[in-house]
């Protein structure tokens, strides 16, 4: 079986999925990517089912591969070279066994992701691959980790897409939240009016944002029954600076919520680097219903939307190199 | 307040996928024990389209796929199985035990239980007998892996939260507020104040039964001393017995 070997990683490096279910009675989140959509984009890239991948917040890694492997780069865009010819995101590519892939920080966003043909095969904990950091679920990945690859039945690569844009800040669709009724519609009204800053503090767990004026805490808050919490909550602890809270968040809490953030939106979350601005917009049960189905819609068409990477030969900087890469391509597709 | 005129059971919708029945809006028993009888139902019935179920302390929540299964086909299906009996009433879950878990009130392990004495009106010794002979129950498992909320307290312990979040307190932590305890399955902040120290893991991936406590579940807190706790740290079970309840 082939294997991805990590020679470097950086601190938020981690194996994510779709998540766990089941365990929220017990006080586990359901965790997974951050940023779903992109490991949907990975996936369509290497035309494969939505599997597990490499998740690095902020800043990549040098990886290396046993055996001839197709990768996928998507989510928020890094620096990526292999044996340091630069490499597009937001496309596959083919991996020759020895070669080393450099991933570099983000150049917006927060999260990119890593997908290899076949996908990982680590073993399942609670019914997922992914790391539960806030859980002390597995732990991020670090140099000299080697991790094994299922067999992978694809052959194509060098597919591109188009992401849909979500790494810089934005408006966020927000339906009310089991608190929202405890806000006087005062301040519901200069929540929406207000323009929020991405604070330096966040990571899977939520983002912390800045108000522009007055914070938005809430005089009863200290004696709030705690209750269900799920990603999307616009958590507002005593200071009141607001929390989105995300894949990894609490599975109960008593702070109040002032609305939960719709899941179309969420990879806009995930994706909202520190000193990025947001805005909330107030939507009713119909209007979100719409948005999830076209969501969903999106998800589907991923596959399809993957086209051909064209390439300029004047932006190759090392065309025997890719020459090589492509042609083991060949090779697969037509045998 | 809008929120005092409520008549419960409801139904409430969370986010755009998630419904919760509301037994009660305040830590109750009965109400608790509805709640986890109520769950154990919605998951018997194995509705198409929902894909999660759980508790928190008087209420159930259920995750579903709005797109498949709406939220008015949702909420006539649970209205439906409220109205099948008196959940109130409802027996507590089979297979509970009680555990005692030695702990050490105060000291420099646990700052802050002078502070929260003299919140619930009481000296140190007062507090220390009061919860160290309490049998409280686990009424939810919830914020972290296997992180019980424990209830309910005597009166005098209906104490708020802090404004201010303590930092850290480390895993194994006992906390009070508002007539509860919640004991720490992880290192994390908290609003709640720091009265006890255990060596409970709560959630441990690498024991056959990963997690210690379920709801329903019943546990006392007695008290040792730092000498006695450094031994009872070295001890694989943390010093914790068990029984079955019947």
């Amino acid at each position: 079986m082939n294997r991805l070997i990590i020679q470097q990683a950086g601190p938020g490096v981690t194996v994510q999925d779709m998540g766990r279910t089941g365990y929220i009675a017990l006080g586990l989140s359901r965790g997974g990517a951050a940023d779903r959509l992109a490991l949907a984009e990975g996936a369509a890239l290497l035309r494969q089912p939505v599997g597990a991948a490499i998740e690095m917040a902020g800043f990549g890694g040098r990886f290396s591969v046993a055996e001839p492997c197709r990768i996928a780069l998507t989510g928020a865009p890094m620096r990526a070279s292999l044996d340091g010819v630069p490499l597009v995101w937001n496309a596959s590519h083919m991996m020759p066994a020895g070669s080393v892939l450099d991933i570099g920080g983000a150049s917006k966003g927060v999260y990119g992701y890593l997908t290899l043909g076949g996908g990982l095969a680590t073993d399942p904990v609670l019914g997922g691959q992914g790391v539960h950091l806030t859980a002390g679920l597995g732990r991020a990945l670090a140099a000299g980790d080697e991790l094994t690859l299922s067999d992978d039945k694809g052959d194509e690569s060098g597919l591109t897409l188009t992401p849909q844009s979500r790494c810089d800040g934005g408006t966020l669709r927000v339906l009310p939240s089991l608190q929202t009724d405890l806000y006087p519609l005062e301040e519901r009204a200069r929540f929406e009016a207000s323009t929020l800053t991405r604070d330096t503090r966040g990571n899977r767990m939520g983002i912390r944002l800045m108000p522009e004026g007055e914070g938005f805490g809430l005089k009863v808050g200290q004696k709030i029954l705690s209750e269900i919490i799920t990603p999307g909550d616009i958590q507002i602890p005593g200071d009141g600076a607001p929390y989105i809270l995300m894949a990894e968040c609490q599975t109960t809490g008593g702070y109040p919520r002032l609305g939960t953030v719709i899941p179309a939106d969420m990879p806009k979350v995930a994706q909202c680097p520190p000193g990025a601005k947001l805005r909330f917009r107030f939507v009713d049960r119909q209007e979100a219903l719409g948005a999830e189905t076209g969501y969903r819609k999106h998800l589907a068409g991923l596959s399809r939307a993957a086209q051909p990477l064209v390439r300029d030969p004047a932006d190759i900087a090392n065309l025997l190199s890719y020459t090589l890469i492509s042609g083991v391509t060949a090779g697969e597709e037509l045998s | 307040m809008a929120q005092t005129t409520l008549t419960f059971p409801r139904i409430d919708s969370v986010g755009l996928d998630g419904l919760l029945v509301r037994f009660g809006d305040q830590l109750d028993e009965a109400a608790n024990r509805a709640a986890l009888a109520f769950r154990a139902a919605v998951e018997a019935a194995g509705w198409d389209g929902v894909e999660e179920c759980s508790t928190s302390l008087v209420s159930t929540y259920l995750r579903f796929d709005p797109l498949y299964l709406s939220h008015d086909d949702l909420e006539m299906q649970l209205t439906g199985l409220l109205s099948e009996r008196d959940w109130y009433a409802a027996a507590l879950p089979d297979g509970r035990k009680l555990l005692r878990i030695p702990t050490v009130y105060g000291t420099d392990l646990a700052p802050q239980l002078e502070e929260a004495a003299q919140v619930a009106g009481l000296t140190a010794e007062e507090a220390v007998a009061s919860l160290s002979q309490a049998r409280v129950r686990v009424t939810a498992l919830g914020f972290a892996p296997g992180q019980p909320y424990l209830g309910t307290l005597p009166e005098a312990w209906d104490i708020p939260r802090q404004t201010a979040l303590t930092p850290q307190v480390p895993q194994g932590a006992l906390v009070v507020a508002i007539r509860q305890f919640v004991l720490f399955s992880v290192t994390a902040p908290t609003g709640w104040r720091h009265i006890g120290q255990t060596a409970a893991k709560l959630f441990d991936i690498d024991r056959d039964a990963p997690f210690l406590l379920r709801p329903g579940d019943e546990v006392e807190f007695p008290s040792v001393t730092r000498e006695a706790f450094e031994q009872i740290k070295q001890a694989p079970d943390a010093g914790i017995t068990r029984e079955a309840l019947v």
